[in-house]
């Protein structure tokens, strides 16, 4: 196996871009990996301790903080980061909800904000029900307010985007509907 | 046409904002976004006692440590060319910046190490297993001396009021006295302190997020000893900072130190757990309110004492006393402060400073006074309603918050109010409560410049060391601009964000519009005025000779006040006179004359219905009404934001927010989010703010007040209230947690 | 944090083998980093078992019961319909928990396995004698509104803060392990220690060993239609219980059949409480009975400090998880899971 002496190589499908790097610790995080080794600071550390939502990325499509998570460990998996959204200059529809909605202010929490409302969409247990999309926006701390703005963006973008109804999984018996 | 609507094509209108591709897209970047060539991480070890100091650091485990490259201490820590102890004004704090091994705080920085990756400094931190002669600190409320402060807040007289209290209290028919407590709150912007700091010699360059670049740079300068202008300091984009960056804290001028120790460019980002102590916080605060009125409401007597928390070592008092001065109308005020010191950081100015628990304990007080007095609350503030500024009797600038009462009451639905409580219940039986408070906050302003440049291609720049921490400064000031100038917005370039601009202020004390905006404003006269002199002294001009008739600008052409068929583009006159540009300065400040005669405030009614299980305690905010008056609105989207994260923090205080401290060790013991609670979005089902119309000619010329603080103000009395009237349960304690409610 | 060996173990034999002192097993990190990052563990070598084939299924066993992988994701779980179906207060509890991001992490066996949010334990200044034996424990005469009620001891008052694990105590989950000295499998039931003289020992895994699967048993079914798991806590979501109670019941007529409670936050392991499940077999249900189930519930409960809010708060959720439970399963699982405003 690999020791500290000889480094940790290790490739990362990165926004749809293989990246290779030799990490020369094993305790680097996926968000550091991301931030100090691969210059993609769109993600953010507010607590580096799980406990804000501000590194939220997808990691092989499923949202999860990038603070808690060893590089090392995610070897070979696809991310997508807040850099990786956008189609070009054409915002991804939850961008641009969070453009016309306001849903932020100081934006610093806003890459984990927007990266977790897309993870919460494809998961779809939330569909357009607000205090599901409240919920399950829970994850993500916004210390100057923007919750309000932020619930109005993910329903808008939920629309915009057609998502799939929520699926079965929250139901637990054959008549929910 | 009026001068409004000539001047009204950007400013009030519900723009989205102009960062807002950058900031969802993630090109947006803070300061610990930031790379220069060579850089290196540092990371603070800070101490673990509250008072003592530290007898040894392992500096040789750190150093061994692979990648550590040096560790900082007071042993090496480069000399400073003044005490960072040295206060010659009472907003230059004291700074802990390893110059000496001292302890005066628990989380006080004291060593940095400096390391080739981030995780190396951490580990080098880590390694460095201080220890300590220790001594017992103090760090609870009223457990040290108490005295009396020379001033509260930012330079307010510790005690004023007017009348005789004791014979108001004598002659009132109903008296209320109560004793409100509310906790210590760290800002906890999401952003840590942060510094990426790079010297050239004596010239340093410096990402930093700072809500005042100037301040900042000032002491900058004063602490190495290099002129102002060879500080470059960058802060476009601020991860929020709510007071607690309005000055320069230690841990980003240690990052500093830290890149001259090395001579190497240094990125130092706080940890979470370390914004617990040198970043300042708002202290814990016990006010008794002694409240007497007569039967039909009128106050005779208004009695507000605060006792509060102050560093052994510096001297910050939250000034609670301050809104009981200019609220209600009673026949007797007085506001009086008391402070014990306590061996913790130094609190600070922090989002609403004084306001926000002032308001929680007056607001809770006159809700017991109306139960006591069998009156809605609603109409025992209208009865007291402050027709003119009580203590001052000077008449307000302007203050809609009749219409603020009212149309908020309208839309909450308030006269459908029980006024017992108890009374309501959802369809799954838990209980409802409806509260009310009012808010107020100052409209002040500091004072600040701006340059404008009117370019021969027909478009401008407007300049001004001004910050956009979530306010929308970036969005507001080109509007302000493009207004200013008889510009589209996409002719106007802003350039905000940097020290080696003018001055513009602080973004802080609810200010920071109002204060760049006029000097924004101002700056875009004064170059027009240098336009329309290059115009009509011109004879090829058709505006030859418009002098005294003066010109208007407006779709980027100055045209003759008083025919507008006769007019000219910005470009063809500048072309005319061979000039790529004209540009003036301007200068935004309060207008002392005025200042003097009136009271400014802005004013604000808040609606709160909670619902409350009536076996487990749980408390929820299930609905916010705000109506808040602030003069003119620049852009009421983005104020609306600002409305609902100030309510927000309302929430937060009255049922979230507490750093729990052990006064064995004087340490905080949740110093992370996931124990110190603010608010997740699930907290705030339904927020509304209504803007209430108010025109203010007093306050500056544009109109403005501030509305980033006054959201907390009302909200959490509101809330408090509401939780009374769900549960016939009153709560002095904040935050309201549901132990309190378990009766 | 500190250097570590890291070595991807590709099997549970090899994860075994190269298990040595000092060694933890990783599996999403979402709990170790955590403990890492503020140096209250200092791991000198990682054995990732992330990658472990087989390790993430959830399988329906020949006896109906069901088994679930070490390395199957708490949200993974909670969202597989028949899961759900079948243990709705499990999935409750595991939506209940965290937020979306770490249940999209965390795996069965890390939650089972995380280590106590006391206050004391993450403050490597105060004494603790889950972190050095011995030392003492600060949090006594400290800081301990959230801290343990019952089974505490003068050596340690912390409480465990898992959500998942207590339907899993109330429905007879057994833990299975693999370890050096081979298979075995524990009742979680007993999984987790009370401190006793001994905090540093939390759960009953010897050196080495390694949680490979948590399973219900097939009796768990039977309490399908009346399961609930209710959570008190002090912000709407995405914070550790306060208090917490997992209860099914089953109805023969209008006589409750079987009751299972265990509570949450009250102590150093989910508190399964089997007098009160006793006193309500066979009984018919009332407000009264609920309120003694609830007494039953709360023997022995005594505050370790400034606690005694929640011996009272507990007994109240006890009663109103009851109440729920006999209404009936929700037909979906509340928009705000386990909460009070959840209906």
């Amino acid at each position: 196996m690999n020791s500290p002496d000889t480094g940790f190589p290790i490739t990362l499908t990165v926004n749809g871009v293989p990246r290779s790097l030799v990490l020369e610790d094993a305790r680097v995080t996926l968000l550091d990996a991301l931030r100090e080794r691969l210059d993609l600071t769109g993600s953010k550390k507010g607590c580096d301790r799980g406990q804000c939502g501000a590194c939220t990325i997808l990691l092989d499509g499923v949202r999860i903080n990038a603070c808690l998570a060893l590089a090392v460990s995610h070897d070979g998996a696809s991310i997508t980061t807040i850099e990786g959204l956008a189609d070009g200059d054409v915002l991804h529809p939850v961008q641009a909800a969070f453009v016309d909605h306001d849903a932020y202010q100081c934006g610093f929490c806003t890459p984990g904000q927007i990266m977790s409302a897309v993870g919460l969409i494809r998961e779809g247990q939330a569909g357009d029900d607000p205090e599901r999309v409240r919920e399950g926006m829970s994850g993500n701390l916004c210390r100057c307010g923007a919750y309000a703005g932020i619930t109005e963006a993910v329903l808008a973008a939920h629309a915009a985007m057609n998502a799939p109804d929520v699926l079965p999984g929250g139901h637990l018996s054959e008549d929910a509907a | 046409m009026s001068e409004r609507m000539r001047h009204g094509a950007s400013i009030g209108q519900p723009l989205t904002r102009r960062d807002g591709p950058a900031k969802v897209t993630g090109a947006a970047r803070y300061s610990a976004d930031f790379k220069p060539e060579g850089m290196l991480h540092a990371v603070m070890a800070v101490s673990t006692i509250a008072r003592g100091r530290v007898t040894h650091l392992d500096v040789a485990a750190a150093k061994a440590h692979p990648g550590v490259v040096d560790v900082m201490t007071p042993e090496n820590a480069p000399a400073l060319a003044k005490s960072p102890d040295e206060k010659d004004n009472p907003f230059t704090f004291r700074l802990d910046l390893l110059q000496n091994a001292g302890v005066r705080y628990a989380n006080q920085p004291i060593a940095v190490v400096i390391a080739e990756t981030l995780e190396a400094a951490t580990e080098g931190a880590a390694l460095l297993a201080p220890r300590y002669d220790a001594e017992v600190p103090e760090v609870e409320l009223g457990g040290g001396e108490i005295f009396t402060p020379s001033s509260v807040g930012a330079g307010s007289p510790t005690e004023e009021g007017a009348g005789d209290v004791a014979a108001g209290l004598a002659a009132a028919d109903t008296r209320l006295e109560a004793t409100y407590e509310t906790a210590a709150q760290y800002h906890n912007a999401l952003e840590p302190h942060t510094s990426v700091a790079a010297w050239d010699g004596d010239r340093l360059t410096l990402q930093t997020p700072t809500q005042a670049l100037w301040i900042a740079k000032g002491r900058l300068a004063e602490l190495f000893g290099i002129p102002p202008e060879n500080i470059r300091i960058v802060s476009h984009f601020l991860g929020g900072g709510f007071g607690s960056k309005g000055f320069i804290a230690a841990p980003q001028i240690l990052g500093i130190m830290a890149a001259k120790l090395v001579g190497r460019p240094v990125k130092l980002v706080t940890r979470r757990e370390q914004m617990f102590g040198p970043v300042g916080h708002r202290a814990s605060t016990r006010q008794t309110l002694k409240l007497g009125a007569k039967a039909d409401g009128g106050l005779t007597a208004l009695d507000h004492h605060t006792l509060t928390l102050t560093s052994r070592h510096d001297d910050f008092v939250e000034a609670c006393g301050l809104i009981a001065r200019h609220l209600y109308a009673a026949d007797a005020i007085a506001t009086t402060h008391a402070v014990s010191r306590a061996d913790i950081g130094t609190p600070l100015f922090m989002r609403a400073p004084g306001e926000a628990p002032g308001s929680v304990a007056v607001e809770s007080a006159l809700d017991e006074l109306a139960l006591e007095l069998d009156m809605d609350p609603l109409e025992l503030r209208l009865r007291n309603y402050a027709e003119v500024e009580p203590i001052t009797h000077r008449p307000f600038s302007s203050k809609a918050l009749r219409e603020c009462y009212a149309q908020g009451a309208e839309r909450f639905g308030w006269a459908k109010r029980p006024k017992q409580p108890r009374q309501m219940r959802d369809a799954h039986g838990l209980l409802v409560g409806w509260g009310m408070g009012t808010a107020t906050y100052p409209a002040g302003m500091m004072q600040g410049e701006a340059r404008a440049t009117i370019r021969a291609d027909g478009t401008a720049l407007v300049e001004t060391a001004a910050q956009d921490m979530g306010q929308g400064a970036w969005t507001v000031l080109a509007q302000i601009a493009a207004d200013g100038l008889g510009l589209g917005l996409d002719a106007v370039d802003l350039r905000i964000g940097e020290s080696d601009l003018p001055n513009g202020g602080l973004a802080g004390g609810s200010t920071g519009t109002a204060t760049a905006g006029s000097a924004v404003h101002a700056a875009t006269q004064a170059a027009l005025a240098e336009l329309e002199a290059l115009a009509v002294n011109d004879r090829a001009s058709p505006l030859y000779g418009a002098g005294n008739a003066g010109t208007v600008a407006q779709n980027g052409r100055l045209a003759r006040r008083d025919d507008p068929t006769r007019s000219e583009s910005f470009s063809e006159i500048l072309a005319r006179a061979d000039k790529a540009s004209v540009e003036a300065k301007g200068t935004g400040a309060g207008e002392p004359a005025s200042r003097k005669t009136y009271a400014m405030h802005a004013h604000g009614a808040v609606y709160a219905e909670v619902k409350v299980d009536p076996d487990l305690g749980q408390i929820r905010v299930t609905r916010l009404v705000g109506a808040f008056a602030a003069g003119r609105i620049v852009n009421p989207r983005l104020v609306r934001s600002q409305y609902y994260g100030g309510m927000i923090w309302g929430v937060s205080l009255a049922l979230h927010e507490h750093a729990v401290l052990d006064t064995r060790s004087g340490r905080v013991m949740n110093p992370n989010l996931a124990e110190y609670h603010v608010p997740v979005n699930a907290d705030v089902p339904s927020l509304e703010a209504i803007l209430v119309e108010e025109h203010d000619p007093h306050v500056n010329p544009l109109g403005i007040k501030g509305v980033g603080e006054i959201g907390i103000t009302g909200t959490a009395g509101a809330i408090a209230n509401a939780v009374w009237h769900a549960t016939g349960v009153r709560v002095r304690h904040f935050p309201i947690t549901l132990d309190k409610l378990l009766t | 944090m500190n250097r570590f060996d890291y070595i991807r173990a590709g099997s549970v034999a090899e994860a075994v083998a190269a298990h040595a002192a000092g060694a933890a097993y990783l599996a999403s990190g979402t709990n170790l980093l955590d403990l890492m990052k503020g140096d209250v563990t200092r791991p000198e070598r990682l054995v990732d078992i992330s990658r472990i084939f087989g390790l993430d299924a959830i399988e329906t066993l020949p006896d109906g019961g069901t088994r679930i992988g070490a390395l199957v994701r708490n949200a993974t779980l909670a969202h597989d319909p028949a899961f759900a179906k079948a243990y709705p207060a499990v999935a409750e509890a595991l939506l209940s928990g965290a937020s979306a991001q770490l249940r999209n992490a965390a795996t069965t066996a890390g939650n089972i396995l995380q280590r106590t949010r006391c206050q004391y334990f993450y403050d490597t200044a105060s004494a603790c004698n889950k972190r050095q034996p011995g030392a003492g424990c600060d949090a006594i005469g400290g800081v301990t509104r959230t801290h343990a009620v019952l089974g505490w001891s003068e050596h340690c008052i912390a409480t465990h803060p898992s959500d998942f694990c207590v339907p899993l105590a109330g429905f007879d989950a057994v833990v299975e392990i693999e370890g050096p000295a081979g298979r075995r499998e524990i009742p979680l039931e007993s999984f987790h220690r009370l401190p006793g003289d001994a905090p540093e020992r939390e759960t009953e895994l010897a050196p080495g060993d390694l949680v490979v699967a948590v399973r219900l048993p097939p009796e768990a079914k039977a309490f399908a239609a009346h399961s609930r798991y209710l959570k008190v806590r002090e912000r709407t979501s995405y914070a550790f219980a306060l208090v917490s109670a997992a209860v099914g019941l089953t109805f023969a007529g209008d006589r409750i059949g079987q009751a299972r409670i265990a509570l949450g936050g009250v102590a150093l392991k989910p508190w399964r409480a089997r007098a009160a499940e006793a006193l309500l077999a066979g009984a018919i249900p009332s407000p009264e009975l609920f309120a003694r189930a609830a007494d039953a519930a709360l023997q022995g409960a005594s505050p370790s400090g400034d606690n005694a809010a929640k011996i009272d708060l507990a007994r109240r959720i006890v009663v109103r998880a009851l109440t729920l439970a006999q209404a009936g399963t929700p037909a979906r699982i509340p928009a705000l899971p386990a909460s009070p405003f959840g209906a």
